[in-house]
């Protein structure tokens, strides 16, 4: 029979690292098993470039035809094309925060915060994971892009931005998917909540449409969408001669600061999902 | 403990003397409803403690409290050492738990779900390999290692969990209903390993149950909870000597919950246990 003596000479659990090294490790940690659930299983990835791939060659074709949207001296289906990659993003993020109930529901929440990990590493877990995944669906649309002939801007660093801004567009749908997940803690609900916003979310962009284009109370519903952001730095990015609005760095200082609030947010809430 | 220290013997080192677990008027209201009300447990080091209670007597409120989280709305307690109001993050560190749900993820190997722990815990890789190894060596999983998750049986998914909850060496091991849904050869299994943790490396364990023989055959002490409150706290035979000569535990449960283990428990408590017991059957 062991005696509390015997243990007290010994050292205590295992060494302290510094914060910001273990927030960084367990995050890492955290994004590692999601990645690995879906190279596992891929078939999330292929259905994900169903969506796009419709819009494009189906709505993007016929509306080239219209003219009646004006794109300055690109083609309309080019115009388009960082706008349905952002809206493709959105359209799967928006729903990352069910798996997280369905975590909760099976127990796993439970046993991840009764470790000493930081809440939000579990957060920017999900995040990170999200934002790979984002990066995933930048190659099927940059394929669609070979195939259909889009004017777009094939330069390494322009490309390398757009998957840049994609990962932090997806990471911050993500987020707020997680937030919703905080709070209503039901897959029903979370449904019904989801398929509510992603469609004003789409539509009050200037993902297939400019922002000249709409009328005063639609803009500034537009002004205040993430989204338009994202919309705006992947356009600049995509498209030679410059169709970005707001400026890139405001884009994506804009972007980056949205998603630190989130995150905070989201870390609070997380562990009421247990309670 | 006789034998030179293994790394496998370096459980965390003991709090303050005494006490694993000290619970000073512990509460929590939902709402209307008090769901513990104000109850004070003195666990000492090294045993194996039991909270039985019927369904809805607040046993999971307690265990959630004592593993931080949730928050009691008044009243505090001391785990490993350190208050759960004022030291979360110590407590943390220094206990395990197997939540009464299926907490190991299906979709991932029992290596992956062990490495997982291993890092929140903060474990360097060297240390990692080390005690992953031994964790399912410990449980009878060496070979399963490499295997989803989603196949192994419930019996095999239980001791993972528990191998998730030890990899850190806590001193306090929290099981919530740790044996609900297996068969009888798994029950044992499970309650031979928990037997043997305690054993070999004096570590504190508690556990709710609902299961009569689990209350007699594993726990040192029980508390029987009912609404909220600690009707009775005592060895089993203590208990039941109290009741008269033939009494059982079941009597003993009876006498201080007013009823049966077999009524009660609202519709929401009834689909949990079955779809638990239906994963891991």
């Amino acid at each position: 029979m062991a005696t509390s003596n015997a243990h007290a000479a010994l050292p205590a659990v295992s060494a302290r690292p510094s914060s910001i090294f273990s927030l960084f490790t367990e995050s890492a940690a955290i994004a590692e098993v999601e990645l690995k659930k879906v190279l596992r299983d891929p078939t999330e990835l292929f259905t994900r470039a169903v969506q796009p791939t419709l819009w494009l060659v189906v709505f993007g074709q016929v509306f080239s035809r219209v003219r009646g949207i004006p794109t300055g001296n690109i083609s309309y289906l080019a115009f388009m094309t960082p706008g349905i990659l952002a809206q493709s993003v959105l359209f799967a993020a928006i729903f990352y925060g069910i798996a997280v109930i369905w975590e909760r529901d099976l127990g796993i929440i439970h046993k991840l915060l009764v470790s000493p990990a930081h809440r939000v590493a579990f957060v920017l877990g999900k995040a990170i994971s999200s934002g790979f995944r984002g990066a995933m669906q930048c190659v099927i649309i940059y394929l669609l892009a070979l195939a259909l002939h889009i004017q777009i801007q094939w330069k390494i660093l322009p490309i390398l931005g757009v998957f840049a801004g994609v990962a932090l567009g997806s990471a911050i749908f993500a987020t707020f998917s997680l937030i919703i997940a905080c709070i209503v803690k039901s897959r029903e609900r979370f449904m019904g909540i989801g398929q509510v916003l992603t469609m004003p979310l789409f539509f009050a962009s200037n993902a297939i449409y400019p922002l000249a284009l709409m009328p005063k109370w639609l803009r500034v519903v537009a002004l205040v969408n993430p989204l338009t952001y994202l919309v705006d730095a992947l356009r600049g990015l995509m498209i030679a001669g410059g169709q970005n609005v707001h400026g890139l760095g405001a884009d994506f200082a804009l972007l980056a600061a949205i998603f630190v609030i989130l995150a905070a947010i989201a870390a609070k809430l997380y562990p009421t999902l247990v309670r | 403990m006789s034998d030179a220290p293994t790394a496998a013997g370096a459980f965390a080192a003991a709090p303050a003397p005494g006490a694993a677990i000290e619970t000073l008027a512990l509460t929590r209201n939902f709402g209307e409803v008090c769901a513990v009300d104000h109850i004070s447990l003195n666990v000492p080091l090294g045993e194996i403690f039991g909270l039985l209670g019927p369904n809805g007597a607040g046993k999971s409120t307690t265990i959630k409290m004592l593993t931080t989280l949730l928050e009691p709305t008044s009243g505090t307690a001391r785990v490993a050492g350190f208050d759960i109001v004022a030291a979360p993050a110590e407590v943390r560190r220094r206990i395990g738990y197997v939540p009464q749900m299926l907490s190991a993820d299906g979709a991932l190997t029992g290596i992956e779900n062990l490495t997982l722990s291993a890092k929140l815990y903060g474990m360097a890789r060297a240390e990692r390999k080390v005690r992953i190894g031994e964790a399912l060596e410990f449980m009878g999983l060496a070979d399963a290692a490499k295997r989803l998750v989603r196949t192994y049986s419930g019996g095999m998914i239980r001791r993972l969990e528990v191998a998730q909850a030890m990899l850190h060496r806590p001193a306090v091991l929290f099981l919530d209903e740790p044996t609900i849904g297996l068969d009888p050869v798994a029950r044992r299994t499970v309650w031979d390993r928990l037997r043997e943790l305690k054993e070999r490396y004096g570590i504190t364990v508690l556990i709710t149950t609902h299961d009569m023989d689990e209350a007699e055959v594993l726990c040192d002490r029980l508390a029987i909870m009912h609404q909220g409150k600690i009707g009775v706290i005592g060895e089993p035979a203590q208990l039941k000597a109290s009741l008269g000569e033939s009494a059982t535990l079941d009597d003993v449960f009876a006498h201080y919950s007013g009823g049966s283990i077999h009524e009660g428990g609202n519709y929401g408590d009834i689909q949990r246990t079955r779809s638990v017991a239906r994963r891991l059957g």
